[in-house]
Formats: structure tokens, C-alpha cells, sequence
């Protein structure tokens, strides 16, 4: 395979088709190791308050993942309302000197952290009159996903699953219709639990994988960011090779001519 | 006058400006940015914005999420 199987986002190169997230991890030295196995190029990060006075030694995400090697997509992550949203990534845009690129998810409920499309549409809407390039987290409906990617988001990001419950890939179909109708990259992000889940995600034709607690709760982090840079690999090399139709019956592998017996 | 930082009520000098406010916090070389009544106020804003009497401030960072 060519070494420029590379996808762009709003304008920006991209040859890791990982992309991860910086939550759950043991401490910053854990967070650091995971990452960079993971080759991952595009690392998320949220936006909280600020310990005043308190811990002004520890180190900060950004002193561990700069913004001159990692290209930063916050996230606004926990914002239930269109409001919160879009304050969360003026912040931002604020703290990286006026990087725009952002991760917009609001999310409708606690128990299943499934996103409210309808304040997401809002959302999305006011943030690229703002001039934000948006990545998207939505649904698995391919419906919303053109919507979404007609208004002018950079990508469209269906749920494999819940955010963190390692289920997988639950809708394959969908997942399958919705980068077949798109045009901007479609990544998976959430849901993914170990490398074969992955694996599927990128067989379906998605250009990227965005994952946080697949690696971040595995029992060897680190291990596990190896295994999933692989799985992404993998399952991009074989959707650019095709795969083989599947049959109901057998097929033989050996020739029945020539047969001595 | 009081107002609020990071939702901790505090009290401090009338006419504070947020810059003066921010001087007091050890956050020199460290990456934040700041609202003002749920206001972003950019960076080249701070040393002219007076600060008033039920304000409320948010000071935030980024921090590992996914």
C-alpha cells in the first residue's frame, strides 16, 4: 500500500487514521506512553476549570501532548445544551491562539450519553457561522449525517456504540450507508472496545477511528494502543483491497483437475 | 466589591480589571482562557476589562478527555 493513504480535514493532512483520547488514564506518564504507540496524530482533550493555586506543578496535558507535534481537538465533551457547546469551543479556540478545529458533541442523556441531534444541528450551525471547522459526534443515522455534512461540518462521526461501553460496532448497515452517502470523512468514535471492533469500523470504509476508553481502560494501555494502531491498519488495507464475496457453501481452495485418485 | 471565580465567591478591590485579578494567580506560563458572565474575553482584552460587582469568572485549561 502507498505510504499517501493520508485523509484530510478541513484542509488538514492526516496519515494516522487512530485518533485518540487523553481521559482515563492512570496519570500523565501513562497518557503519554499510550499516545505515542498509538501513532495517533489527532488527540482530544476537554475544557475545565482551572485549580487556582492548587497542584501548580503538575503538568499539563498540553506540556505532555504540545501543540506543535499533536494536533488538538477539544472537545466538548459533558455540555448537554447548545449553549455550553459553544462556550466550551470559543474557549478553546481561546487557549490554542485561535486553533478552530473542534470536536462538538451534546449529549441528551446520562444514562446512554447518546447525542441530542437537535441541539447538535444548533450547535453546529452557530459554531460554523463562528468559523469553526467541526468534527461531529452523532448518531448512527445516515439522515442526520448528511444533514450534518450538508450544513458545512469538516467530518461526520457516528457512534459505534455508547461512549465508553466497548459494545462495538452494534449497527453496521448504518455505518456503511453513512460514508457511502458522504463526501467530508466519516470516523467512528465511540464504542469501540478491543481491535477487532476497529477493525470492522474501518472494513466498513470509514476513514478514521476515534477512541478513548478502548485503550484508556484496557488492564495494559499501552498494549492496547499498539493492538488498535494495527487494527486500523489492518481494517484500512482491507477495505482498500476488497474483500472477498461470502458464500453460504464451500468453495475449493485446490483445483479439481489433475485429480490421481 | 464580590464576585465569583470558578464559582468560589470572593471579595476584592473595586475598579479590579481581570488582567490585575488573573496577576494574582500563579498562572504565568500556563495555557487558560477566561469568561466573564459566561462571556469569552480574549487574551488582548484583559488589562482593559474592569471587573464589576456580581461578576462571575471562569478560569479554564484543557485537561485529558476524550
Amino acid at each position: 500500500m502507498s505510504d499517501k493513504d493520508t485523509f484530510s480535514v478541513a484542509g488538514r493532512e492526516f496519515s494516522s487514521r487512530l485518533l485518540v483520547g487523553t481521559g482515563k488514564y492512570k496519570d500523565m506518564d501513562e497518557t503519554r506512553a499510550a499516545i505515542d504507540t498509538s501513532g495517533a496524530e489527532i488527540v482530544t482533550i476537554a475544557v475545565r476549570r482551572t485549580n487556582i493555586g492548587q497542584n501548580s506543578d503538575e503538568p499539563n496535558i498540553l506540556d505532555v501532548l504540545p501543540p506543535e507535534k499533536f494536533t488538538i481537538l477539544p472537545n466538548t465533551a459533558g455540555c448537554y445544551d447548545q449553549k455550553t457547546a459553544v462556550r466550551t469551543c470559543r474557549l478553546a479556540r481561546e487557549l490554542l491562539d485561535g486553533h478552530n478545529l473542534v470536536k462538538l458533541e451534546v449529549l441528551g442523556d446520562e444514562k446512554t450519553l447518546f447525542p441530542d441531534v437537535m441541539a447538535t444541528l444548533k450547535a453546529a450551525e452557530e459554531l460554523i457561522k463562528d468559523g469553526f471547522d467541526i468534527m461531529v459526534y452523532t448518531n448512527d443515522d445516515p439522515i442526520i449525517a448528511r444533514e450534518l455534512e450538508d450544513m458545512g461540518c469538516a467530518a461526520v462521526m457516528p457512534l459505534a456504540a455508547p461512549i465508553g461501553s466497548g459494545l462495538g460496532v452494534r449497527n453496521p448497515l448504518n455505518i456503511r450507508t453513512i460514508v457511502e452517502n458522504a463526501k467530508v470523512p466519516i470516523l467512528v468514535d465511540a464504542g469501540v472496545g478491543t481491535a477487532s471492533d476497529a477493525a470492522v469500523a474501518m472494513e466498513l470504509g470509514c476513514d478514521g477511528v476515534l477512541m478513548n476508553t478502548a485503550i484508556a481502560a484496557a488492564q495494559d494501555p499501552v498494549l492496547m494502543a499498539s493492538a488498535m494502531k494495527k487494527a486500523i491498519q489492518a481494517g484500512r488495507e482491507a477495505f482498500l483491497a476488497g474483500r472477498m464475496p461470502a458464500k453460504r457453501f464451500a468453495s475449493a481452495s485446490s483445483p479439481m483437475e489433475g485429480l490421481f485418485f | 466589591m464580590n464576585i465569583s471565580v470558578n464559582g468560589e465567591k470572593t471579595r476584592v478591590d473595586d475598579n479590579l480589571t481581570l488582567a490585575a485579578l488573573i496577576d494574582g494567580m500563579t498562572l504565568e506560563g500556563t495555557r487558560y482562557a477566561v469568561e466573564v458572565n459566561e462571556e469569552l474575553i480574549p487574551r488582548s482584552q484583559h488589562a482593559e476589562h474592569l471587573l464589576h460587582e456580581g461578576d462571575a469568572v471562569e478560569i479554564v485549561q484543557a485537561i485529558g478527555g476524550g
